[in-house]
């Protein structure tokens, strides 16, 4: 029986020497969600999404995308499944020109035609407000825009699941505006995994939300049900 | 104009001068060409690995010798002809690099330059170990009536000057070619940034396997028409003096252009030449100019120009 669950995960764990930084996640992500991933500074939320897209060999426990075992695949075959991460310290081809780094994403899935090439990048660019930076080298970027540029790498890819790991971070009120447009408008494509901490953000665009509190599930719930979590609020939110 | 278009222009240029300098140049220096042509094609070789990939060899005599005896034990015990014998030697080349990737690309930084450092001293070891067949550090020479090909005498200077030519300027296009292919824009991607290839979804090991076998396969090919257009295959060759001149020629010349291994070699050469007339203690006059050169024009000679004048320059 095939499953509406884009993602899933059954008891994924992770230790570094003796300290465990995911500890047992069942995790389920319906196709077309948009889920936050929430919880307090170390809670494990970056290796979490680490051992989803195999940037971080688990533990113990296993991995499903889209219907199938991706537990011992390594993390390039799990992006060219169709997972897209961005990372959460902004880690783009700063030397590259902003074209070279959304093309380099691009290029994966669609080969090297250079009309082709040239089309996704500037869809990409302009969804993200960079298009009349397009010949410019990454680094010359501000660090907000750098972060967009992450988003526009993961556009580029067409992913069936974007990983956001604190997207917001360093981006202005503004910008975070657009940004949650922009999420809203991709979620029409892909399932969207979001670590954040901007709690506005959360509350405003997450269709669900899951908190992790020391490498383990604490709660999961729609964005209301989570807000109002007595467990939560004394773990995270300060006002329990 | 494009890019491309600019580059292709460019290079077509420096290959036009070349032909046209040879009927103007003295014997001397006609002489040192074809040597510098061919040694450029080492220093591309290197070029494909160090300024694309951003992996720092202290191997690559390796593949250059692997290169040269291919072609040239084809030559003394096969009793093969010149062109086979070069495709023997290319060949050889291609294996090893191909063995010594997959062995030393599980390493990385000063652990990869060590390994590669390690299997080429064990490479130049093997060389005189066998001394039955390489005449170890002695070497042999390629007799003359032997290096022909198709009735072209290869001793002769012209046609050595234009053999010579031929390899650099294939080379030179086909190293062009590459890095404006996507598989070249991986390698620049894997150079700046590794971890952000990865989770792009590239293979980096497949890809970096792949650039140590152009890599090594290139330097041997200058390896095998080295030996045979100057006649003599020795251990010499194997030692680390040269892993290191590739590394130094690719320095000078500009890291991550293609037009930079060439301007290196014929830069490298000439200092030698010049400072050696001056004294005998030469590598002080030498050395002295490329700690100046490392210090105001860090990315090599193309490097700078690419910097100051030629953004596009690949």
């Amino acid at each position: 029986m095939a499953s509406v669950n884009l993602l899933s995960t059954k008891g994924l764990s992770r230790s570094f020497g003796g300290i465990r930084a995911v500890e047992n996640v069942d995790f389920e992500l319906p196709a077309g969600q948009i889920r936050a991933l929430i919880g307090p500074n170390g809670a494990g939320k970056s290796t979490f999404v680490g051992l989803l897209c195999g940037r971080i060999a688990a533990s113990s426990g296993s991995v499903r995308f889209m219907d199938r075992d991706i537990s011992h695949l390594p993390a390039h075959q799990r992006i060219a499944l169709g997972m897209a991460y961005t990372f959460q310290i902004t880690s783009v081809f700063a030397r590259l020109s902003l074209y070279e780094n959304v093309a380099l994403a691009a290029r994966r899935r669609i080969g090297a035609d250079r009309a082709n090439v040239d089309r996704e990048v500037a869809s990409a660019l302009e969804r993200v407000g960079l298009t009349e930076r397009t010949d410019q080298p990454a680094e010359d970027l501000s660090y907000g825009h750098q972060r967009l540029l992450e988003i526009a790498m993961g556009i580029a890819q067409h992913p069936k699941l974007l990983i956001l790991d604190e997207p917001t971070q360093g981006l202005a009120d503004s910008e975070i505006r657009q940004f949650n447009a922009l999420v809203r408008e991709l979620n029409a494509e892909a399932t969207i995994l979001l670590i954040e901490h901007n709690m506005d953000v959360v509350m405003e665009i997450a269709d669900a939300i899951t908190v992790l509190n020391f490498g383990e599930v604490l709660a999961e719930g729609q964005p209301e049900e989570i807000r109002q979590n007595k467990a939560v609020q004394a773990a995270y939110l300060g006002t329990g | 104009m494009r890019p491309d278009t600019k580059s292709l222009a460019l290079h077509l240029g420096l290959l036009a001068l070349l032909v046209i300098v040879q009927f103007v140049v003295s014997p001397f220096h006609h002489g040192n060409l074809s040597r510098i042509m061919v040694l450029a094609v080492f220093a591309m070789g290197y070029n494909v690995l160090f300024g694309y990939v951003g992996l720092l060899s202290l191997g690559h005599a390796l593949f250059f010798s692997a290169g040269m005896y291919g072609m040239g034990l084809a030559m003394q015990h096969l009793g093969v002809s010149a062109l086979a014998a070069i495709a023997v030697g290319i060949l050889s080349a291609l294996v090893l690099s191909a063995v010594v990737g997959a062995v030393a690309l599980r390493t990385t930084g000063v652990a990869f330059m060590i390994v590669t450092l390690m299997l080429a001293q064990a490479g130049y070891l093997a060389i005189l170990y066998f001394g039955t067949y390489t005449r170890g550090d002695e070497g042999f020479v390629i007799q003359p009536v032997f290096r022909t090909i198709a009735g072209l005498d290869l001793t002769d200077p012209t046609v050595r000057y234009f053999a010579a030519f031929l390899v650099l300027a294939v080379c030179l296009l086909l190293t062009l070619r590459l890095v404006h292919s996507s598989f070249g824009r991986v390698l620049v991607a894997i150079r700046e940034n590794e971890e952000r290839a990865r989770m792009l979804g590239y293979d980096v090991f497949r890809h970096k396997l792949i650039a140590v076998i152009i890599s090594g396969t290139l330097s041997g090919t200058a390896g095998a028409v080295y030996g045979l257009l100057f006649g003599y295959v020795g251990a010499t060759f194997a030692t680390v003096q040269y892993s290191i001149l590739p590394l130094l020629w690719v320095l000078l010349g500009g890291a991550g252009t293609v037009i930079g291994p060439f301007i290196g070699t014929l830069f490298m050469f000439y200092l030698i030449d010049f400072s050696s007339g001056l004294t005998s203690a030469y590598m002080v006059v030498a050395g002295v100019v490329l700690v100046l050169l490392t210090l105001f024009a860090p990315q090599g000679l193309a490097g700078e120009v690419k910097r100051r004048l030629l953004p596009w320059l690949p």
